[in-house]
C-alpha cells in the first residue's frame, strides 16, 4: 500500500432520488499535495467531499484514504458496512472546514479545539489545552481562546474551525469553500492561514472560487461539472491553458462576476 | 390632495379621537365596577373570612413554610424525573427504529390526554390493588413518580422541539471530528437543545409547581402535606378561609419569580435571534 496515494478514488457514484450528483469520480492525491476543486454551483464538489469522509455514503466505487477504504470493509468481493463506530475513528483522520463554520456556539474558541481530543482521543485536558493554545497562536487567534463564536468575526470563526479540525492530527483535511460565506475583507485572513498550512505540507482538497490561490497553491486543479471531472492537472494547464470549453467558460465566467 | 378613502374618514371621528372616546368609556365602566364594590362587599366579613390576623399567625404557627419546603421538594425531585424522562421520551420519538417511536407517541398523547388528577388517583389505588406494594422513599417517591410520569409526558415535546431546533451543521461538525452518534448527542446536540428550551421548561416548572397541589389525592400523612394539602386541612380545622389565602400566596413567592425568568429568558432569546 506505499506506493498508493493518500486518497485515491475510483469511480464515485452518488444519487439524490434518481439525481445522479456524482457519476463516476476518479481523485488521487498524494500526501503533501493540495488539490483545489473547481466547478460551477451544483457539480458535485460538496457531495464528493462529504463523500469523502462518510457524511454521505456512496452508491458505487471505492475511496480509500491511507489504505482505509472509507466506511466499508471488504470480504471476497462483499462489501460490508462499517459499525458507526468504525466510521467515526476512520473520521478522525480526516479534518473538515465547513462553508458556514459550524463552531459549537456553546463553547469558547479554545474549549471548541480541545473538544474532539479530550472526548474521541481520550487526551487529557492539560495536554489537549497546551496543543490547542499552540494552534489557536498559529492562526492569528491566541489571544481569543476565551471568546465565543459569537464574539468572533467570521474570518475569526473560521480560523477557530481550522484550528479545531487540526487539533485532531488529521492526514487531511477538507475544504468546503471556506471562504464563500466570508465578507470580502476577512477572506485573506482564512487563505493566509491555509497557504501556511500548505507550505507545511498539509494535505489538502480545497473546493474553492478564489482562482489566485489555487492558481498559487495547487499542485493539481480539478474542474468538475454536472458530476464528472472535466480536466485535472497543474494550475498552469487547467487554469491556464483549459482544454475543454466547458472549463474555459466557467473560467471566464468566473473572471467577469469578479472584475 | 385627498384620496377617497381619506374623506369617508374625515366624515366620522379621526382614529385619534375615536381612541380616545373609548378610553374614557373603558375608564368610567372601571370606576363604576369599583365603586360598586366598595359600597356593595361587607368588607368586615370578607376580612375575618380570609384575612383574619389571629389565623394568619395560627397558619404560621402550626407550619406553613415546612408545607412550602414540601411542594419545593416535590416539585424540584419530579422536574428531575420529568427531565429524564422527557429527555428519554425526546429521543424515542427521534429514533429511526419504529417502535420506539410508537412507544413513546403513545405515552405522550396518553399522559398529556388524561387530567393529571386521574393519574394521581390510580396512584392513590395502588396499595389496594397491588397488597403490600410499597414505593420506596415514602412519601417522596409515590409523589415524585406520579408528578414525574405526567410532567415527563409535557417536557417529551418540548425538549424534542429542541433537539430539532439545533442546526444539521451542528452534528455534521462533530462527526467529522470523529465524534460517535452518542458522544455528538451528549456533548454538542442535547447542550444546545436545553439551551434553546430553557423558557419553555421553565413554564412546564411553574405548571408543575401547582399540579403538586394534586398530591393530597395519592394520601400522603399530615407529616408530608404540601401547600394544599395543609391548608385545606387548617382551613377544615378553624372553618375559615385564611389559611387558604396564606398558602396561595407562598405558591406565588414560587411562581412569580419563575415567572419573571421566563419572561427574561424569552427576551433573551429573542435578542440572541
Ligand atoms: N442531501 C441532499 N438531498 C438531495 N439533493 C442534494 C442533497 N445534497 C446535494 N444535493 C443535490 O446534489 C447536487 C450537487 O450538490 P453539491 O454537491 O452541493 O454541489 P456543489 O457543492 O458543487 O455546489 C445539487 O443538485 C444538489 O441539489
Ligand atoms: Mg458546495
Amino acid at each position: 500500500m506505499t506506493d498508493r496515494p493518500l486518497v485515491h478514488a475510483v469511480n464515485v457514484t452518488k444519487s439524490f432520488h434518481h439525481n445522479e450528483v456524482l457519476k463516476g469520480i476518479d481523485l488521487d492525491v498524494e500526501a503533501g499535495q493540495v488539490v483545489c476543486l473547481l466547478g460551477p454551483s451544483g457539480s458535485g464538489k460538496t457531495t464528493f467531499l462529504r463523500c469523502i469522509n462518510q457524511l454521505e455514503t456512496i452508491d458505487g466505487g471505492r475511496i480509500w484514504v491511507d489504505g482505509d477504504l472509507m466506511g466499508y470493509a471488504e470480504r471476497g468481493d462483499k462489501l460490508y458496512r462499517l459499525k458507526d463506530k468504525e466510521i467515526a475513528a476512520q473520521r478522525r483522520e480526516i479534518g473538515m472546514v465547513f462553508q458556514r463554520f459550524n463552531l459549537f456556539p456553546h463553547m469558547t474558541a479554545i474549549d471548541n479545539v480541545i473538544e474532539a481530543p479530550v472526548q474521541v482521543k481520550g487526551e487529557s485536558k492539560k495536554v489537549a489545552r497546551e496543543r490547542a493554545q499552540a494552534l489557536l497562536d498559529r492562526v492569528g487567534l491566541g489571544d481569543r481562546t476565551a471568546a465565543y463564536p459569537a464574539q468572533l468575526s467570521g474570518g475569526q470563526q473560521q480560523r477557530v474551525a481550522i484550528a479545531r479540525a487540526l487539533a485532531m492530527q488529521p492526514k487531511l483535511m477538507l475544504f468546503d469553500e471556506p471562504t464563500s460565506a466570508l465578507d470580502p475583507e476577512l477572506v485573506g485572513e482564512v487563505l493566509a492561514v491555509m497557504r501556511e498550512l500548505a507550505d507545511d505540507g498539509t494535505t489538502m482538497i480545497v473546493v474553492t472560487h478564489e482562482m489566485s490561490f489555487a492558481r498559487e497553491v495547487a499542485d493539481t486543479v480539478v474542474f468538475m461539472d454536472a458530476g464528472v471531472v472535466v480536466e485535472a492537472g497543474p494550475p498552469a494547464d487547467v487554469i491556464g491553458n483549459p482544454q475543454h470549453q466547458r472549463t474555459k467558460s466557467f473560467l471566464s465566467r468566473l473572471r467577469s462576476e469578479h472584475s | 390632495m385627498t384620496s377617497p378613502a381619506d374623506t369617508v374618514v374625515r366624515k366620522g371621528l379621526s382614529p385619534r379621537k375615536r381612541a380616545q372616546r373609548s378610553r374614557l368609556i373603558q375608564y368610567a365602566i372601571l370606576i363604576a365596577l369599583v365603586l360598586f364594590a366598595l359600597f356593595s362587599a361587607n368588607w368586615g366579613q370578607i376580612g375575618s373570612v380570609f384575612f383574619k390576623p389571629e389565623f394568619i399567625k395560627a397558619t404560621f404557627q402550626d407550619g406553613v413554610l415546612q408545607a412550602l419546603v414540601k411542594t419545593v421538594e416535590y416539585t424540584a425531585g419530579a422536574f428531575v424525573i420529568g427531565l429524564a424522562g422527557g429527555t428519554l421520551l425526546a429521543l424515542m420519538r427521534l429514533s429511526s427504529v419504529g417502535p420506539y417511536r410508537w412507544i413513546a407517541t403513545a405515552y405522550i398523547e396518553f399522559f398529556r390526554g388524561l387530567p393529571a388528577i386521574v393519574v394521581f388517583i390510580a396512584f392513590s389505588l395502588l396499595p389496594l390493588a397491588f397488597e403490600g406494594m410499597t414505593i420506596p422513599f415514602d412519601p417522596y417517591g409515590v409523589v415524585w413518580l406520579a408528578l414525574g410520569i405526567v410532567a415527563s409526558a409535557y417536557m417529551a415535546e418540548v425538549i424534542r422541539a429542541g433537539i430539532q431546533a439545533v442546526p444539521k451543521g451542528q452534528i455534521e461538525a462533530a462527526r467529522s471530528l470523529g465524534m460517535s452518534p452518542g458522544l455528538a448527542l451528549r456533548k454538542i446536540v442535547l447542550p444546545q437543545a436545553f439551551r434553546i428550551v430553557l423558557a419553555p421548561l421553565t413554564n412546564d416548572l411553574i405548571l408543575l409547581v401547582k399540579d403538586s397541589s394534586l398530591v393530597f389525592i395519592i394520601g400522603v400523612a399530615a407529616t408530608g402535606y404540601e401547600l394544599t394539602g395543609f391548608g385545606r386541612d387548617l382551613a377544615n380545622t378553624y372553618s375559615n378561609l385564611t389559611p387558604i389565602v396564606v398558602c396561595g400566596f407562598c405558591y406565588l413567592i414560587i411562581t412569580l419569580p419563575l415567572g419573571i425568568l421566563v419572561r427574561r429568558l424569552e427576551a433573551r432569546a429573542e435578542k440572541s435571534r
